[in-house]
C-alpha cells in the first residue's frame, strides 16, 4: 500500500520544506521506501535541505517534458538507500507543469514507493494546484502566529473544496515557554480555531538552522528536539500511537541538564 | 516589569490573537467583506425601523461557520435590541 502526501501551508516560511525533508528521512529510517518531490518549480529548496544540490542532473520538468525517464531524475540520498529526491527545475516557472501531468507522475511514483511526499510551494495559485493534484492526503503546516493560522485555514478550505478530506495539522516552531506565559497561541487554541485533526507538534529548535546549514535533516541528529518530534510524526503516519510532546519536555538550561543527568 | 504586569488589565496576547483570528476567519470562510456585513446591517435597520424602534448601537450581526453553535450550516445571527414597537405594527 503506498500513499502520496502533500505538505502545504499557504503561508511561506513556516517549515514546509523542513517538514518534507524530515518526514521523508524519518520514514526512510523506519525502513519505508520514500521519495520526496519538490513541487516548488522555480524556487526549489528541498535539494538543499537534504544536501543533494550538487547531484541534480535531470528534474521533474524534464520528466514531464519527456527529456528523460523518471528513474533518471531520481536522486538517491547520501545516507539512506531507500530515500530518493525528485528535484524540480530552477529555471522554469510553475506553468511548466499541469495538474493532470503531476497526477500521472505521482501515480507512477506510487508504483515504486511506499511514500510519495510532495513539498508544496507557498500560495494558493498554480503551484498549489499542481502539488495537491496527485495527493491522497495533506499535511497542513502552521506556526503559532495569526498570519500562519489564517493562511492555514484558507488552505484547509481549498483542500476541502477539492475533496481532499484527509488532512491533518502540524504545528511547527512552538515555544513552550511562551505558551506557558500565555504569550503565544497554544495547541488547543489552534486546533480549536482550525477544527482539524492534529498530527504533531514541533518545538522551536535552533538546531534546525544547523541541520539546514549542513544539509542534514534534524531527524539524523539524535539530540535534536525537533528531530524527535518529526520521528514521532513519522511513526504516527505508520499508524502507531505516539503521545504528543509534553510541555515539560522543553526544560532547558543548566539546572535541568543536571536534573536530567541524575534521572538517568 | 512583571510586578507592573500583575496590576495591568491587559489580557495575555494569545487571547487577543485568538479573538482576532476567530473574527477574521468568519469573514474569510464566508468569503464576505466587513463592508458586506455593514451594508446588510444598515438594510436590516432600515426595514425593522418601519415596525419597531431599535437600539442601533446595540445591534450585533455576525456570520457563524458550519458546526458552530449547534448549527450545521453557516448562519447569519443578528441580535437586535428593540426599544419599543411602533404603533403601526400593532
Amino acid at each position: 500500500m503506498s500513499i502520496s502526501i502533500v505538505v502545504t501551508s499557504g503561508k511561506g516560511g513556516v517549515g514546509k520544506t523542513t517538514t518534507t525533508a524530515n518526514l521523508g528521512t524519518a520514514l526512510a529510517m523506519l525502513g519505508k521506501k520514500v521519495v520526496v518531490v519538490d513541487a516548488d518549480t522555480g524556487l526549489r529548496n528541498l535539494d538543499l535541505h537534504l544536501g543533494l544540490e550538487n547531484r541534480i542532473v535531470y528534474n521533474l520538468v524534464d520528466v514531464i517534458e519527456g527529456t528523460c525517464k523518471l528513474k533518471q531524475a531520481l536522486i538517491k540520498d547520501k545516507r539512506l538507500d531507500n530515500l530518493f529526491l525528485l528535484p524540480t527545475a530552477q529555471t522554469k516557472d510553475k506553468t511548466a507543469v499541469k495538474p493532470e501531468q503531476m497526477q500521472e507522475l505521482v501515480e507512477n511514483l506510487k508504483k515504486d514507493f511506499d511514500f510519495v511526499i510532495i513539498d508544496c510551494p507557498a500560495g494558493i495559485e498554480h503551484g498549489f494546484e499542481n502539488a495537491v493534484a496527485g495527493a491522497d492526503k495533506a499535511i497542513v503546516v502552521t506556526t503559532p502566529e495569526v498570519s500562519a493560522v489564517r493562511d492555514a485555514d484558507r488552505i484547509i478550505g481549498k483542500l476541502e473544496a477539492k475533496g481532499l478530506e484527509d488532512h491533518q495539522l502540524i504545528i511547527n516552531r512552538i515555544k513552550f515557554e511562551m505558551t506557558k506565559k500565555g504569550e503565544m497561541l497554544n495547541i488547543d487554541d489552534m486546533t480549536d480555531i482550525l477544527a482539524i485533526k492534529l498530527l504533531g507538534i514541533v518545538p522551536d529548535d535552533e538546531k534546525i538552522v544547523i541541520s539546514t546549514n549542513r544539509g542534514e535533516p534534524a531527524v539524523t541528529d539524535p539530540t535534536s528536539k525537533a528531530g524527535q518530534a518529526y520521528k514521532n510524526i513519522a511513526r504516527r503516519l505508520l499508524g502507531e500511537e505516539v503521545p504528543f510532546m509534553e510541555l515539560d519536555n522543553q526544560e532547558s538550561g543548566f539546572f535541568s541538564m543536571i536534573k536530567k543527568l541524575f534521572r538517568r | 516589569m512583571d510586578f507592573f504586569k500583575f496590576f495591568s488589565k491587559q489580557p495575555p496576547s494569545k487571547d487577543v490573537a485568538k479573538e482576532r483570528l476567530k473574527l477574521i476567519l468568519i469573514h474569510d470562510r464566508a468569503n464576505v467583506s466587513p463592508t458586506f456585513l455593514e451594508m446588510l446591517k444598515s438594510d436590516i435597520i432600515r426595514v425593522i425601523s418601519d415596525y419597531a424602534e431599535i437600539d442601533e448601537r446595540g445591534l450585533e450581526i455576525k456570520l457563524t461557520k458550519a458546526g458552530e453553535e449547534g448549527i450545521n450550516t453557516p448562519a447569519l445571527i443578528a441580535n437586535i435590541p428593540i426599544k419599543k414597537m411602533k404603533e403601526t405594527a400593532k
